[in-house]
């Protein structure tokens, strides 16, 4: 515990010499305030604009989280399909690839013209691009179970339902977390850069990424920064989240799932 | 419960194995073991005893020949049959009392009974104190304590054990030895026992059956005439010595052919 408090300590000096060196660049220099705002100003900024702030977030949260329910629920049925046989590996693997690699910029005047600008369209974004990691890590959790335990599991005439449900599921579930890691930071990151392109215009309904790109336009450089502040502690806000949940379902039994202490 | 009582507990008739690459495993060979034996498996590595183990269990199917356990097919006969493999094999995320139910679960038994005979093999095996732990909190002793009580639970009336002591260390083995008779004279199951160690062979059986490499086939077999209660001293005593020596010495014959 007073180990934690160190380094919690730490980090803590290390934030605020940050922020008193930005604020002496500003005086030494003297920035112009749409170039670099001082610390003071973005703070000012979070207080004022709060309600604002929280709404952009919050709707981010919401996108970035549906996108990334929608993987899972997708991502683990399709890895069910995949571990069936495979020559349904070999058929549907690759389209999977396809999906890692498409850059979602490219995707995105599709999905604005078929959906339109929204959160829908923004959801469906973030859900595309954190797929892939949750089809590929679970299908290799399902059909990775140790041999022996097939054979166990054959010699007690298991059914397939069985063979599912109490060896291969349970099985790839510390590789299910392994995906949902990777795929929240994707799920965020998706949900900003898709509210560049399809989020929606409308006052109160633009989500971070949107209001970043209003607030640079406008020269609102406090705000703005105000706003990555938020992406960075929604980005936290997920991984957390992912991680505080990996360790309840697996740190009894699991050695990869190491106690937030060790971490 | 028999289907047969005069049929022999396994039933080996000119059984042979090639794998898919086209080598020899097995040569065909007969077997039979009787209702109540305990048969050991011994021989150098690629002598196919492991392989003779999973045909038995009809896991792997064989390429000639006929395989019967108590009249039935080794499928259809399952039910009777449980396999200890090299590895303890728990499911991590089962706890201990949860891993000696597996068995039960997968064949149906109401819970209840469930919980019931793996709470009594919990205790025969001396695993009360750990029952709500899981796989990882263990030793491998202990692990492989919590795979025998498995394998026990479904109540079998044939063991298939293949080298389930190799990864213990020697006065574990022995004692687990001590064990598996004690465990073997309260239940009354036939097993088929596959190891490297001679002493360990002897100890156990009833019958041992030396096994040569490339192809796998039976080189010799030794009844062991030593008395059925079986302590510890029996390691010190001379017959003991003697039927060692013997097996050991069939052995360096059976790689030197």
């Amino acid at each position: 515990m007073k180990r934690r408090f160190a380094a919690i300590a730490n980090a803590l000096v290390v934030f605020a010499a940050l922020l008193l060196l930005w604020q002496l660049v500003i005086w030494i220099f003297r920035v112009a305030p749409f170039l670099l705002p001082s610390p003071a100003a973005v703070g000012t900024a979070m207080v004022k604009k709060f309600p604002l702030l929280l709404r952009a977030l919050s709707i981010t949260a919401m996108e970035a989280a549906g996108g990334l329910l929608g993987s899972i629920i997708v991502g683990v049925s399709a890895a069910l399909l995949f571990a069936q046989s495979r020559w349904v590996r070999r058929m549907f693997y690759p389209y999977t690839l396809l999906l890692q690699t498409v850059p979602i910029i490219a995707i995105s005047p599709l999905i604005l013209l078929w959906v339109g600008a929204g959160m829908p369209a923004v959801t469906l974004i973030a859900f595309i691009i954190s797929l892939a990691p949750i089809i590929a890590n679970v299908t290799q959790g399902l059909i990775s179970a140790d041999e022996n335990l097939v054979d166990l599991f054959l010699m007690h005439n298991a059914s397939a339902v069985q063979m599912l449900f109490k060896l291969r599921l349970p099985h790839s579930v510390p590789s299910l977390f392994v995906g949902i890691r990777i795929a929240s930071g994707l799920a965020v990151i998706g949900a900003i850069t898709g509210e560049l392109y399809a989020g929606s215009a409308r006052v109160g309904e633009g989500g971070l990424g949107y209001s970043i790109f209003y607030a640079s336009s406008q020269l609102q450089t406090d705000y703005l920064f105000a706003l990555v502040a938020a992406t960075t502690v929604l980005g936290f806000g997920f991984v957390f989240i992912v991680m505080f949940l990996e360790w309840y379902f697996l740190h009894r039994w699991h050695e990869s799932a190491r106690t937030p202490d060790a971490g | 419960m028999s289907v047969n009582e005069a049929a022999p507990m396994v039933e080996l008739d000119g059984v042979a194995k090639k794998f898919p690459n086209g080598r020899n495993v097995l040569d065909p060979l007969a077997l039979e073991i009787e209702k109540g034996e305990f048969v050991t498996l011994i021989g150098p590595s690629g002598c196919g005893k492991s392989t003779l183990l999973k045909l038995i269990s009809g896991l792997i199917p064989p390429s000639q020949g006929q395989i019967r356990i108590d009249g039935l097919t080794p499928k259809n006969a399952r039910e009777m049959v449980s396999y200890v493999f090299q590895d303890p094999t728990l499911l991590p995320w089962r706890t201990v009392l949860q891993n000696v139910c597996l068995g039960l679960e997968l064949e149906n038994v109401a819970k209840v009974r469930q919980l019931k005979r793996a709470e009594a093999l919990l205790s025969l095996a001396g695993l009360e104190q750990v029952a709500a732990a899981y796989p990882r909190e263990l030793s491998g002793g202990m692990k492989m304590r919590v795979s025998i009580a498995r394998a026990l639970a479904t109540n079998p009336k044939l063991l298939l054990m293949d080298e389930p002591f190799a990864a213990l260390d020697q006065m574990t083995r022995d004692r687990f030895n001590e064990e598996i008779l004690r465990l073997r004279a309260e239940q009354k199951w036939t097993a088929v026992f596959v190891t490297h160690s001679v002493s360990e062979a002897v100890f156990l059986s009833t019958r041992i059956v030396v096994l040569a490499p490339n192809p796998g086939r039976i080189h010799a077999t030794f009844p062991v005439d030593l008395p059925t209660v079986r302590t510890a001293a029996l390691r010190t005593e001379p017959e003991f010595d003697v039927l060692a020596a013997k097996v050991s010495h069939s052995l360096r014959e059976a790689l030197a052919q």
